[in-house]
């Protein structure tokens, strides 16, 4: 991730802050910066999603492509996740700099959202055992400013939400062979149930209190950080410690309530800016990248 | 705890001076500012087909037979008497390298700070191997250019009472072009913080100091936990530089203190909202508008 550099009274300063729940930005501990989302965004993928959160931003598309079902779930669909950590972020993605923070960001991903409770993979299904719908999900950074894992994720679940695949039909051909034909309708097609989607939520433990969406500053003051993802139900799909340092088990417990009851919050508020954009249709404000 | 969720809208700068397409100064890379071969070409220009072209976006100037352009948005040209606000990126023999946001990295030499007790000797070797017991890596220096090096790097001193290493306090990092060349960079606003405009585009902000410490220069840095009135001012004038700078408002001590004034009303953590930041830059612009006019 880019670090800053910051002296020993700044983080003196940052620690007490946090403390007292009054961050540098006058946040409260649980507080998430302004947050945008805009889908749509990439016209050639089949589905797209920009989030902006403080100067963190996001772009993920979504690509739908015909495959092979994985053998031991033959009636499943999967999902590839790719994330290329840019150059435009910071200089210290140019060249094969970013390649491990883009694995480990990848690999995250692939626990969190390529299971059957979180995505309904049974609807990716064409033909059990022969053909299903493969998504491949490219998350590229565009700039970063610290909680990539959240922004991540909510453009995941934005992307999904706006990914539309087409729709086939089998029709077996004269040797017997199976035929997949996509409908001509451009329209004709079908939407992803994104309910039970989780989001992530990171939580960066500073003095003896965590803070949740913490800056560059205030990743640079903690010694260790817990990454949840939780669904709007507010069950934990996954957990994950990141950081060198050490976090003791109360801690944890703390932090995964806390990590829960913020990740809850966030998914009433999304769903409902993407139903507002959905409803805005031909009259929405395209914004894309220049505004 | 709150969410704050929305759609994106197209951002508009809020301008109550004259709009940027009157004047007729102004130019962007490929604009061709003359024809006339008579001029000698300066920064910012370069000469295609006998034309000349500006290279940067900015504003023309002319002195004599001498054209240049001084862009907008740069990194930082230091001079001779600029107060800066630095950080620490090596430490090496006899000096420590800053980074100022210019093209190279600053030098601060040994014999440029004071020595703790105010000492004025020869620095020894001793000096010299304990410099990074006085700044590491990572700290932070208010210091004033003392000269520039032929290749345009800045040498820092901070060979007076008011500048040396910097305590608990907020660094926000604006753009050069921004804040204003004043008589004095160092002030105490009413409001209760102190603030550093380092013309660097680096603005530090801090609790204003006490009564009982001035002696030190910079030496001792208090870890004592600053009070939360004093947090809260801080904060609140780190967001009304950041809105300000969004809006490309020029940055000097009475902007700085309407646009806290104007943002009053509104919490703290709200102040960075989109819709938020435009009003009270509106505000201070009038201010500003009434107070000059």
């Amino acid at each position: 991730m880019a670090t800053v550099q910051v002296s020993e009274a700044e983080k003196v300063y940052i620690l007490h802050g946090i403390r007292d729940d009054l961050r540098v930005d006058g946040r409260g501990c649980e507080d998430y910066r302004h947050m945008e989302i805009e889908t749509d965004v990439v016209s050639n993928t089949d589905g797209s999603a920009k989030v902006t959160l403080g100067h963190t931003a996001v772009l993920v598309g979504i690509k739908a492509d015909i495959g092979k079902p994985r053998p031991l779930v033959p009636n499943e669909g999967y999902l590839e996740f790719f994330v290329d950590c840019s150059a435009n972020a910071t200089p210290e993605f140019e060249g094969r700099g970013g390649e491990e923070l883009g694995t480990e960001l990848s690999n995250t991903l692939y626990k969190v959202f390529n299971n059957k409770h979180s995505v309904d993979l049974k609807s990716l299904c064409i033909c059990p055992g022969e053909h299903c719908w493969v998504l491949y999900v490219d998350v590229l950074l565009l700039q970063c400013d610290g909680n990539l894992y959240d922004a991540i994720s909510i453009a995941i679940k934005a992307a999904l939400f706006n990914t539309k695949i087409p729709r086939v039909r089998i029709s077996t051909d004269e040797e017997g062979g199976k035929e997949i034909e996509l409908s001509d309708d451009p329209y004709d097609c079908m939407r992803l149930n994104v309910e039970n989607v989780p989001c992530i939520v990171t939580l960066c433990k500073v003095g003896h209190r965590h803070v949740v969406d913490a800056t560059l500053q205030e990743k640079a003051c903690s010694v260790a950080s817990l990454i949840i993802s939780v669904t709007h139900k507010g069950t934990v799909t996954c957990t994950r410690k990141v950081g060198g340092g050490s976090l003791d088990s109360e801690s944890i417990f703390e932090m995964t309530e806390a990590g829960k009851r913020v990740g809850k919050a966030l998914h009433a508020p999304l769903m409902n800016v993407l139903q507002q954009e959905e409803h805005l249709g031909k009259k929405k404000q395209k914004v894309g990248f220049l505004g | 705890m709150a969410v704050d969720m929305r759609l994106p809208t197209i951002r508009k700068t809020v301008s109550l001076s004259v709009a940027a397409f009157d004047r007729k100064d102004l130019v962007v890379p490929g604009d061709v500012i003359t024809s006339d071969t008579g001029f000698m070409r300066g920064h910012g220009t370069y000469v295609d087909e006998d034309k000349l072209t500006a290279s940067v976006a900015g504003e023309v100037q002319r002195v004599d037979k001498l054209i240049c352009v001084r862009p907008l948005k740069t990194r930082f040209n230091g001079e001779v008497g600029d107060v800066v606000v630095g950080r620490i990126t090596e430490v090496q023999q006899k000096r420590w390298k800053v980074e100022t946001n210019s093209r190279l990295d600053s030098v601060l030499l040994l014999s440029s700070v004071n020595l703790p007790g105010g000492e004025l000797r020869r620095r020894s070797a001793e000096d010299e191997l304990t410099m990074r017991e006085y700044l590491q890596e990572g700290d932070l220096i208010s210091a004033e250019v003392q000269s520039v090096f032929s290749d345009g790097a800045l040498s820092l001193h901070t060979r007076s009472l008011k500048y040396g290493k910097l305590g608990q306090g907020v660094l926000v990092q604006l753009s050069p072009s921004l804040i204003k060349r004043q008589k004095t960079h160092f002030h105490n606003l009413p409001c209760g913080a102190s603030i550093i405009l380092g013309n660097n585009g680096f603005v530090w902000l801090y609790p204003t100091p006490g009564q009982q410490e001035e002696e030190a220069g910079g030496f001792y840095t208090s870890l004592e936990p600053v009070s939360l009135s004093d947090r809260e001012v801080i904060s609140r004038l780190r967001n009304c530089l950041l809105a300000l700078s969004a809006h490309k408002v020029l940055l000097y001590d009475t902007s700085v203190l309407y646009c806290y004034e104007s943002s009053l009303q509104h919490q703290v953590k709200d102040i960075l909202k989109p819709e938020v930041m435009e009003e009270i830059v509106l505000l201070t612009q009038q201010k500003l508008l009434e107070q000059e006019g």
